[in-house]
């Protein structure tokens, strides 16, 4: 080749020059585990189905809540979503509602009949004792993996203390009712109306291979009050349990409920919504260390529902209940003063929290109870082989969610002990907090309002009393997630890179470093708004 | 995306190099805008000499380089060439650094201003000159330390009230458009190149790109330095019209100056408590800066 003049060289192109030599630390990307997910006590995969939310596919994203929980319906009304406490977003503006997104997914599953497969036949049979949400939540994921199912419960309905304990302004009965349904569609056989008293015989009569307990915790605590006369004094769960039997709950005049959990307060709501003078709830601790969800305290002192804080019910005579002062002390329980006052009751509630019934399990050897509840192994196995147990049963937080991921984790461990192999959890991500984003990259915008029930209507009746957000707020709000430690495609690592080290591979495909020209120096790892992307030493 | 990394993979510049990042966007946008008829003059610098060590290059696209302070000139001489032969397709761009563009090549600039030339000039302004180890230029900020503006005495670093703001003096010109933009908002970036690109005459866009070697900053820095001299009012973006100012991208979280002088050892000293009047006297330029081009969204009555 004739080169111009004073050229000496042929022209070459700066590729030949790999300036990845230069690198000491390597940008390598990763997915981590948001905080919503790692909350989760159902074990969520939430930021990938707020994802597929926000892209409008409403049954993917649906489909990926089934892969772990079978109540989204249920969940998007009754969960105190833990997620929403340690969303990301809540340090930039307000968390993400993924409790409301969640109630959309499932209401929008049941408009248009979704519904999922039973796996193929394995030929084994797993009973379940207790058709709750833990029971109901192993059931689904046994028929999914394949395995026969039969659920016992000793009630008429499916549902457990969802149904019997969660009043119906808070959980229609309908939507719980067609959740449930898509499980017996699957092929679970659901036995109502039959109490299970000596399990081994039930499962040696029916050729079980393996047993899941979910009985709940029932049996109502109660604290010894002197009574002079003849004031009612009834239970929580009793009157709970009534008043979704449509049974007489001995709720009238001036209700007074003793306790500051959530369902002392659904007691005393549900008190208002039957026509009770005054709903009034003594509760033990101060305000601010109640332990109900402040959500539901609010609410209830919206309808109406008065709170005495600090108060110990210590005697009834006749219609006066008397309440004794108490002080807020260094320990973890309020100090008695010795001061009185009155209040006067026609009926007295104790909403003391609820023990398990563990005469079931005391007869079968090898099952260890300890300070009330039934121990289990990591792998969700009781001390006689083949019997597991989850929910309310075995120590844990009490809620429904939680039971949900006990009903999942023991399926899958259960599936496990029926193929004769151990069970490995995947290895999980490492946790990414706030410090880890770059919020730069997200654009403001404050969280969508779900619509309420007037308080005047909520006072009248058992109508649900949070409204659903429609197609577009809910979009709006999953587009709010920041997709904490999760690629989303922004194509931020692809811009800001100086040398032009970054392979874009098209939708879905994310992307690839150049290592051959990556200098090393961390700019898309400071810019990465989800904290996908991580500097790690190269080897030298 | 298809983009046409104009400015391709294996070029000299540091890691983090606010320029090469910034010089990709812009040719890469004014390629598209040009449908890849552009030529591109370069003035003496870091641009030029980590882009073109002889033989090789990390340009794309047709690319001339002359002298320091002569961009401007042979940025007009293509264009003239190019009206002469009637190719009314084909567009220009000269490129500097800010020493070749407010100092060494601020005559041919201004001519080039004044003849209305059908060029698109873009300064890389990284607040000194950096090729050739960091000396001051007229666009060194006041406190920053440089080669030749140590700090050391009562008033360590560059001279405050020195220098000069060339869009300002762009404008004076009354050229068609004049914009700054900065490499921490790369869609405003293309946007002002692609806006530019579009129109005929004399044009000038100066973006601002951190160097992390002459500003002592970690190179992942870069583009957030980039942002925070934004945020902090240090660094106004603005688009101004035939000379008159046409609009502002107005500061979203707006921090104090020293967010942005924490990150950057050339204002190390500034930090220093015997130095806390060199700090007011930033933050001041700051907020006149915010009051002058009305930076701060108004807030509407509302809270």
């Amino acid at each position: 080749m004739k080169t111009p003049f004073a050229i000496t060289l042929d022209a070459g192109s700066s590729l030949l020059n790999k300036t990845g030599s230069w690198r000491t630390e390597r940008p390598v990307y990763l997915d981590r585990l948001p905080p919503c997910n790692h909350a989760c006590p159902a074990g969520e995969n939430i930021q990938q189905w707020l994802y597929l939310t926000e892209e409008g596919r409403y049954e993917q994203a649906w489909r990926q809540i089934m892969d772990d929980n079978p109540f989204p319906a249920v969940m998007g009304r009754v969960c105190y979503h833990p997620c929403e406490v340690s969303c990301n977003r809540g340090q930039l503006d307000e968390p993400v509602g993924i409790n409301a997104v969640e109630r959309f997914l499932g209401d929008q599953a049941l408009i248009n009949e979704w519904h999922m497969e039973a796996g193929a036949p394995t030929g084994k049979q797993v009973m379940v004792v207790g058709a709750g949400p833990g029971g109901l939540a192993a059931a689904y994921h046994l028929r999914r993996m394949g395995h026969e199912v039969t659920v016992y419960d000793a009630s008429p309905q499916a549902g457990g203390m969802v149904r019997y304990g969660i009043p119906k302004y808070r959980m229609p009965r309908e939507k719980l009712r067609a959740e449930v349904a898509r499980i017996e569609q699957m092929g679970a056989d659901l036995q109502l109306n039959t109490r299970i008293d000596d399990v081994i015989a039930a499962r040696d009569e029916g050729k079980f291979d393996a047993v899941f307990l979910s009985i709940g915790a029932q049996l109502p605590k109660r604290v010894d009050i002197k009574i002079n006369g003849e004031l009612p004094v009834l239970d929580a769960v009793t009157v709970l349990r009534n008043t979704e039997l449509e049974e007489p709950t001995g709720l009238r005049g001036q209700v007074v409920v003793y306790g500051g959990g959530n369902t002392a307060m659904d007691v005393a709501r549900s008190a208002v919504r039957l026509g009770a003078k005054s709903a009034t709830v003594v509760v033990f601790e101060a305000r601010e260390h109640m332990p109900a969800h402040e959500f539901e305290v609010k609410e209830a002192c919206e309808e109406g529902v008065e709170l005495i804080c600090l108060r110990a019910i210590r005697e009834v005579n006749g219609n006066e209940v008397t309440l004794e002062k108490m002080v807020p002390s260094e320990g973890r329980w309020p100090q008695p003063t010795g001061q009185f006052d009155t209040i006067t009751a026609d009926v007295v509630v104790q909403a003391l929290g609820q023990n398990v019934h563990t005469d079931l399990v005391e007869t079968i050897s090898g099952i260890k109870i300890a300070e009330g509840a039934v121990q289990v192994g990591i792998d969700m196995q009781t001390g006689s082989p083949g019997i597991f147990a989850g929910g309310d049963m075995i120590p844990s937080e009490r809620t429904v969610t939680t039971s949900i991921g006990h009903g999942k984790k023991a399926a899958r461990n259960i599936d496990a002990y029926l193929r004769g192999i151990p069970y490995d959890a995947a290895e999980k991500h490492e946790l990414i907090t706030f410090d880890m984003l770059n919020t730069w990259y997200y654009s403001d915008a404050p969280r969508t309002v779900r619509p309420m029930l007037s308080v005047m209507r909520r006072q009248s009746g058992f109508a649900e009393i949070v409204g659903n957000i429609d197609q577009d707020n809910a979009t709006f709000e999953a587009r709010r997630c920041m997709s904490c430690g999760n690629c989303f495609e922004c194509d931020n690592c692809y811009g800001v890179c100086p040398d032009n080290a970054v392979t874009k591979l098209g939708p879905g495909m994310r992307f690839e470093f150049k290592y051959d020209y990556c200098k090393g120096c961390g700019l898309c790892v400071s810019e990465c708004p989800c904290g996908a992307i991580k500097m790690t030493p190269e080897e030298i | 995306m298809d983009r046409s990394n104009s400015l391709d993979s294996g070029h000299r510049a540091c890691q983090g190099c606010g320029e090469a990042l910034g010089a990709r966007f812009a040719i890469d946008a004014a390629m598209r805008a040009t449908n890849n008829q552009l030529i591109a003059a370069n003035a003496t610098g870091c641009l030029e000499v980590f882009t073109t060590p002889y033989p090789e290059t990390a340009w794309s696209v047709p690319w001339i380089h002359s002298l320091f302070g002569n961009a401007a000139a042979v940025g007009a001489g293509i264009a003239a060439a190019l009206r002469a032969k009637g190719r009314e397709d084909v567009r220009v761009i000269a490129q500097g650094g800010d020493g070749g563009t407010t100092d060494i090549g601020f005559g041919c600039l201004s001519g080039m201003f004044d003849r209305n030339d059908d060029v698109l000039y873009i300064c890389y302004n990284n607040e000194a000159y950096m090729n050739t180890g960091v000396q001051r230029s007229s666009a060194t900020p006041g406190a920053a330390r440089t080669a030749t503006t140590m700090p050391v005495g009562k008033d360590p670093g560059n001279v405050f009230n020195t220098g000069k703001s060339v869009p300002l003096i762009a404008m004076a010109h009354l050229v068609p458009y004049v914009a700054t933009a900065s490499v921490h908002d790369l869609h405003d970036l293309e946007h002002k190149v692609t806006k530019a690109m579009g129109i005929h005459g004399a044009r000038y866009i100066e973006l601002f790109v951190p160097c992390p070697l002459g500003w002592g900053s970690k190179p992942s820095d870069t583009v957030k330095i980039a942002r925070l001299a934004v945020e902090c009012g240090l660094y106004p973006l603005i688009e101004a019209e035939h000379g008159e100012l046409a609009g502002v991208t107005k500061i979203r979280r707006q921090t104090p100056v020293e967010e942005y002088l924490k990150l950057q050892r050339r204002f190390a000293h500034v930090l220093k408590p015997a130095n806390v009047h060199q700090l007011e006297q930033l933050q001041a330029i700051a907020d006149r800066n915010i009051k002058k081009f009305s930076l701060i969204e108004e807030q509407g009555g509302q809270e």
